[in-house]
């Protein structure tokens, strides 16, 4: 992990569990495996908050443990890495593509369980009919039975997993269930002193929804009603039923919805460099194959064109022959998001899946050099990118540059380590004279860099999205104050002048204020999520090229 | 180098076949660059429609939601001793559920919070039980020998001073224990986990040893 990637983690860990949880994490992250003891030691954090802090942890999966290296009895040690914890990012993008997939129960579903970490499916199910009854119109209710049914239907999909059972657990329950949980190996006895975690998949059980009761309807809680009372007898009943399923948590299967985002930003770009219905094609030919393509492999399985023509959707009207016409024309295009695998059955086609990645990637490299250094610097860069190495003489005749803006533009670059210099001498004297100077373009470390710069650019928009609110705390809680002032007026039936009174409170300058404030704290939080769009593709096209 | 002056090119070849030529050269550059450049080009401006807004909502809500969830953990502050009044606001917004009892299935023993317990050592108690007999033992065998033998009462005198300062001792021992253990419940918070029982059937807890005193 880099400098940058701590440094956003601490943020991300601060907003959302607190400063105690940001000072353990980072511990964590800097200092790799580490037992409770040292932990303790060396954060000197009270040890109740240490326990909690690794509690929260664990609980969001951010945090893993294993008994320790040393063999067993040693004590147990915890372990956390940057990219899970990066993933706090993109909960907003899960909870709206979950939405746009399966509706508002599908957004509920997948934001219960982004808040709480893991739950268990009976009382997901609970938690979120019961919040949709709250947002219907009074008389209205949800049906638990939907709501579970949408929940089966993510589990199916593969966008929930369960979470693994601890090892430790599942020693205890005995053989009955540790038997069947891992058939892999059989003979081993229970010392996961192996480096590697398991993975949740490497469980059979993963996705397999387990039989629950669970009859009834989402309740509406009064707000006239005592809090206080009505919560200690929800969790009352709660606690006296069983629905079947203790003890099974499920968690949100990030892997799932990476592939997805993937699918969607190859579909997107080919709409966006060719036409809507060829991005339509492409689609189909993505859904035909998210079954049978492992989610690491460079291309999809071979379709053959007859085999695309029949899951068309027959409302897209394409004809056999545009079909193929599209499908030539796909193929033939530089960015090769699709290519042709056989001749047989009419053309065996694949979806390039790495291949397409990278393409994405050097786009977002050009746009970046594009918006950063004007769109001359950018004809250096793409030059650079197809002829992979050249003099600097031969860079400025190219790029039909006057030679003086091209050195410019040419040493910029260079200083901004988006362009490499290579030396290769005639001589091993390395006489400048007797030497070729090449510049050339390496997409994956320069990849890389943005990608940490990408990292940088969060962390400072957060950093900043902090001293705006800090800056104007005080006008921020009189805001809060005066807003429960107002709720509470409402709610005792005030007179409309009593409320007219109290939010005049509020000086017009203050309301200015306020207002540009807002503005400002809605755009360094939409940049945040923008930014993220560009991690995303930066850091598969990384990983792709780690497993390729 | 000699025959040149200063400034000038130090090359013992002709540095124009580099296509670095007098006068096409940028500008040498002094110190690093600056901490905020100034930028030639302007940022485009972010995204917008209904997509962006609804994330922009959903991550605010998000955000606000985990800061009132009791996986966010505050700090033992030091509490003003004024209450202020927005905290009361504050809180009442934070109260929201403020209890959170994970799974102990799922996580390690150790991170259990401990539970009060008397922890007398097994070896103490031991102890203690056969000391105090021994005691009580010597005691009435002491008793016995002082009406038997009158004539020789100072030693038995000093022997059972001798086993009560022991027995002090002990007792003295014993009170020690339970401070420590009295002033380790203290310093935890009790009300935030409440179904560590559970998991004390192999525990001392059952092997309670207030009846031995």
């Amino acid at each position: 992990m880099t400098a940058q990637e701590v440094r956003l983690c601490g943020l991300l860990l601060r907003e959302h569990f607190g400063e105690v949880v940001e000072k353990v994490g980072r511990h964590l992250i800097r200092s790799g495996a580490q037992n409770l003891r040292t932990l303790l030691h060396e954060t000197g954090i009270s040890i109740d908050l240490v326990k909690k802090s690794l509690c929260v942890l664990v609980q969001h999966g951010v945090c893993v443990f294993s008994s320790g290296r040393k063999g067993p009895g040693s004590p147990t040690e915890y372990r956390t890495s940057c990219d899970r914890i990066l993933r706090i990012l993109r909960y907003p993008r899960y909870i709206y593509t979950a939405k746009t997939l399966y509706g508002d129960t599908g957004e509920l579903i997948i934001e219960e369980l982004l808040q709480r970490g893991d739950m268990t499916m009976s009382s997901t199910v609970k938690t979120v009919a019961d919040r949709l009854t709250q947002n219907m119109e009074e008389g209205r209710s949800m049906d638990y039975s939907e709501v579970s049914s949408a929940f089966s239907k993510l589990v199916e999909t593969h966008f929930l997993q369960r979470c693994p059972p601890m090892a430790a657990a599942a020693t205890k329950n005995g053989a009955a269930s540790a038997t069947p949980a891992t058939p892999a190996t059989p003979g081993t006895p229970a010392a996961p002193v192996s480096t590697t975690l398991p993975t949740p998949e490497s469980f059979p059980d993963c996705y397999r929804v387990p039989h629950v009761t669970l009859i009834g309807k989402g309740k509406r809680r009064l707000s006239n009603e005592d809090g206080e009372d009505q919560r200690s007898a929800k969790r009352a009943k709660i606690d006296s039923e069983t629905h079947g399923d203790e003890g099974i948590y499920w968690q949100v299967n990030f892997e799932r919805f990476h592939l997805h985002f993937r699918d969607q930003a190859i579909i997107s770009a080919v709409a966006n460099k060719l036409d809507q219905t060829s991005s339509e094609i492409v689609r189909t030919m993505l859904r035909m194959s998210e079954v049978t393509t492992s989610p690491t492999a460079t291309c999809t399985k071979p379709l053959s064109a007859n085999e695309i023509f029949r899951s068309l959707p027959s409302s897209y009207n394409i004809a056999r022959p545009i079909l193929d016409q599209y499908l030539t024309l796909l193929v033939d295009d530089p960015m090769e998001f699709v290519g042709k695998a056989g001749e047989s059955g009419g053309g065996m086609y694949v979806v390039n899946l790495h291949r397409a990645l990278a393409n994405l990637a050097r786009a977002t490299l050009e746009s970046v050099v594009q918006e950063r250094f004007g769109s001359r610097s950018a004809r250096i860069f793409r030059l650079l990118l197809r002829k992979r190495h050249l003099e600097q003489k031969q860079v400025e005749d190219f790029a039909m540059i006057p030679a003086k803006e091209a050195k410019d533009m040419l040493y910029t670059l260079l200083s901004q380590n988006l362009v490499q210099l290579q030396e290769i001498p005639k001589t091993p004297d390395y006489a400048p004279s007797r030497t070729f100077y090449l510049y050339t373009v390496n997409q994956l470390p320069t990849a890389r860099m943005l990608l940490q710069n990408c990292y940088k650019t969060v962390a400072n928009l957060i950093e900043r999205r902090l001293f705006e609110s800090k800056e104007s705390k005080r006008l921020l809680e009189k805001s809060q104050r005066i807003e429960a002032i107002l709720a509470s007026l409402q709610a005792s039936g005030a007179e409309p002048e009593q409320l007219t009174e109290v939010e005049e409170m509020i000086t017009a300058p203050e309301k200015q204020q306020l207002e540009s404030l807002r503005l400002h704290i809605n755009k360094l939080d939409s940049a945040e999520n923008q930014v993220d769009e560009t991690i995303f593709l930066l850091e598969s096209y990384i990983n792709s090229t780690v497993t390729s | 180098m000699a025959g040149k002056g200063r400034g000038v090119a130090a090359f013992t070849f002709n540095v124009e076949a580099l296509g670095i030529g007098r006068g096409s050269m940028p500008e040498a550059r002094v110190g690093p660059s600056p901490l905020f450049p100034n930028t030639d080009f302007k940022p485009v401006p972010l995204k917008a429609g209904e997509e962006e807004d609804y994330m922009l909502a959903l991550k605010q809500e998000m955000r606000g939601t985990m800061q009132r969830l009791p996986h966010n953990i505050k700090p033992n502050s030091n509490k003003a001793e004024v209450e202020k009044y927005t905290e009361r606001y504050l809180k009442q917004k934070q109260m929201e559920d403020d209890e959170w009892t994970p799974d102990w299935n799922l996580f390690p023993k150790e991170l259990m919070p401990q539970k009060k317990k008397p922890r007398v050592k097994p070896g103490t108690k031991k102890k203690t039980v056969i000391s105090r007999k021994d005691a009580e033992a010597v005691l009435s065998k002491l008793d016995e020998l002082a009406k038997n033998d009158d004539g020789n009462p100072e030693k038995s005198d000093d022997e059972t001073e001798k086993k009560k300062g022991n027995e002090d001792e002990e007792e003295i021992e014993e009170e020690e224990y339970e401070e420590e253990d009295i002033e380790e419940d203290n310093d935890y918070i009790e009300s935030y986990f409440d179904n560590g029982e559970d998991f004390g059937a192999g525990s001392d807890d059952n092997m309670d040893g207030e009846g031995t005193y």
